[in-house]
């Protein structure tokens, strides 16, 4: 097996690369992103590239790669600007589909990491969505709406390259020890923010799940649309109440303008995404990733006590994760100098 | 069997393999597992606290019938016949008449029926309720859910409930006093297509009572337009008690007639069954609700003392 990973500088693009050199089946390694890895890697060939993946048709055919794995979609929009944010989701799986597609392209599988944001949260919503749930109210956000856009070139690329296998997982709110989320963001702070007179059901991944779910999904012919997100669903009190943080109620009418001296003082970051899922919250139908043998090692209140024990630990000792910086000159020499002595030829 | 109605998902799916049920995956079967910490001990739990699923707290439902109790016995004075009809176990949709212009027949139903079989039931209604702070959240811990018909399979056919639907829907609460028992169309008969779909019998439910306990003399069409809401009523209650008629109903005699159970000899998990089937179907039950309670009326010999 041959793969390229999208984003590698990010969070799940690291981690991905890392649990694929752990595999002998996959020979090469090929990752892209506008940043540095975050992580160390043994064997993984960064490339430095554009937001919009334009050269990305000539790593494909030059690295002949026979996987993607498309982990470079924003789900939260706090962390760049709603420009970027399209360039990256909209315009970069457009032009990454684009290369994947062309006549003589090497690539047989694709898996995206898309999110559950695109069925919205209202009050009108079905409790669990299913993978062919339709929306009861169009996007009401930009991430919403960039997300929506990006899967539609997914669902017309499947329909376009019959002999292409696509798996699309649409992930619900990650906690983890490393991910940093608006959620994660919030119950770390002293006091979490909560809408008043709501108390939504809310479901959590683990981060280690989701690194199990896009693995599983390289590793088995699995295409189709698929909900991941932990069993069961908790209510924002209770795992306010698990992590053990008193809320701050914000007035339920004129919310966003409220939350706003809350995100400049940056005691918060709370994206509208956020509010109205501090609201009306959201459930999906995670039955179908399991019945193709998925398993999970985390329930989502599995997810938010592991997420507890995490933030105890990180209040005992500060941050539990090694610094790393990348450095390609030394990255260089250990892949591909004559002088290192490798052992696998 | 919920794996069928996945096989025939519409557009929005990707292309998928032949057979997704097939456990056991097609390409590789090493997958190496990713070293995750040990579920420790309660990991796999899919609820904490008392708040399931469908955001509905046996807590809060206990302490809602302490509360109601006293109203339902000596001020409706409920009685019921025909309770043999509502099964046991497993799931069943159960259909009513709806009156009164903020709803007494639901509290009703669902009171009398949690206290006699001691099942919960989850009262499914199209609700700007939930829109509202406070409110919205009560409204879901006793058991409201949103009228969505993915909600009521997964409710009926899943977990095996017992679903409570108004068929009527607003049309039957914002109707004049003197439109009284004349029940409205039942929609366009989604209630008996999902029974259909998952495969639980209908159990017909008729309610007297409610109509007088909240009757409606005025509407203005103006000022529910304004305030966008189904209707804008002026009741009874409010021209007799100013402002507190909003919360007080009349004392009203509550009776009502479980009807024998519905069953439909389709099978379950459908994509879709014969419309002219569903509406058939529909408006028979409909009739058999609408002459129970002429049935019932006529035997009645005062709106207060039954």
């Amino acid at each position: 097996m041959r793969v390229l990973v999208t984003g590698l500088g990010t969070f799940w693009g690291s981690r991905l690369a890392q649990e694929l050199e752990q595999r002998k089946d996959v020979e090469v390694i090929v990752g892209v992103d506008t940043t540095e890895p975050v992580v160390p890697l043994e064997r993984t060939e960064f490339v430095r590239i554009d937001s919009s993946y334009s050269i990305l048709q000539r790593i494909v055919h030059a690295t002949e790669v026979d996987t993607i794995l498309h982990t470079h979609m924003i789900v939260d929009s706090t962390k760049v600007t709603g420009r970027s944010m399209h360039e990256i989701n909209v315009i970069g799986t457009m032009n990454l589909l684009a290369a994947a597609g062309t006549p003589g392209s090497p690539v047989r599988k694709i898996v995206v990491k898309s999110s559950t944001l695109v069925y919205g949260s209202n009050f009108q919503d079905p409790y669990f969505f299913r993978e062919d749930s339709t929306r009861t109210r169009g996007p009401q956000t930009r991430i919403e709406r960039s997300l929506l856009d990006s899967e539609s070139f997914v669902r017309d690329f499947t329909e376009d390259n019959p002999h292409v296998l696509v798996t699309m997982l649409r992930f619900s709110n990650v906690l983890g020890d490393d991910m940093d989320t608006p959620f994660a963001q919030a119950l770390r702070t002293p006091v979490a923010p909560e809408v008043f007179g709501f108390d939504p059901r809310l479901q959590f991944t683990h981060e280690d799940d989701v690194v199990n779910a896009l693995m599983y999904a390289t590793t088995h012919d699995v295409p189709g649309i698929y909900n991941v997100a932990g069993d069961g669903v908790v209510t924002w009190s209770e795992v306010c109440r698990i992590i053990g943080r008193p809320r701050i109620p914000l007035p339920p009418v004129l919310t966003n303008l409220a939350a706003e001296p809350l995100r400049l003082g940056r005691l918060f970051e709370l994206p509208p995404e956020m509010l109205a899922l501090l609201r009306y919250g959201r459930g999906v139908d995670n039955s179908r990733f399991k019945r193709t043998g998925f398993r999970y090692n985390y329930s989502t209140v599995g997810a938010v006590d592991a997420f507890a024990r995490s933030l105890r630990l990180e209040r005992a000792v500060g941050s539990s994760r090694p610094a790393y910086r990348y450095e390609r000159d030394a990255e260089t020499f250990f892949r591909h100098s004559p002088a290192v002595v490798r052992e696998h030829g | 069997m919920a794996d069928q109605r996945d096989e025939q998902a519409p557009s929005i799916h990707l292309r998928e393999p032949d057979d997704l049920d097939v456990e056991a995956p097609t390409l590789s079967t090493d997958l190496v597992p990713i070293p995750a910490p040990e579920p420790e001990g309660d990991d796999s739990e899919l609820r904490r606290g008392d708040v399931d699923a469908w955001g509905r707290s046996e807590r809060l439902r206990e302490i809602a019938r302490t509360v109601y109790d006293p109203l339902y016995r000596h001020w409706f004075r409920v009685e019921w016949e025909g309770l043999e009809n509502v099964p046991r176990e497993g799931g069943a949709l159960m259909v009513a008449n709806h009156a009164a212009a903020i709803p007494s027949d639901a509290p009703v139903i669902m009171h009398g029926i949690e206290k006699e079989l001691e099942r919960p039931v989850y009262g499914l209604a199209e609700n700007l309720l939930r829109a509202l702070p406070v409110v919205g959240t009560l409204w879901s811990r006793f058991g409201g859910v949103p009228a969505h018909p993915e909600n009521a399979y997964r409710l009926l056919h899943d977990d095996q409930q017992l679903v409570l639907v108004f068929p009527e829907g607003t049309k039957g609460t914002g109707k004049l006093y003197r439109d009284r028992y004349k029940l409205n169309r039942f929609g366009r008969g989604g209630f008996v297509e999902i029974a259909m779909r998952s495969g639980v019998p209908v159990v017909p439910i008729a309610v007297v009572g409610a109509e007088e306990s909240m009757p409606i003399v005025w509407k203005s069409p103006q000022l529910a337009k304004l305030l966008n809401i189904p209707y804008f009523p002026v009741t009874a209650n409010m021209l007799m008690f100013g402002p507190a008629g909003l919360m007080l109903y009349f004392p009203a005699k509550f009776k009502l007639r479980v009807l024998p159970p519905v069953h439909f000899d389709v099978p379950p998990n459908q994509e879709r069954y014969s419309r002219g089937r569903v509406v058939d179907e529909a408006e028979q039950i409909r009739e058999q609700i609408q002459h129970a309670l002429y049935d019932m009326l006529r035997s009645r010999r005062s709106v207060w003392s039954g």
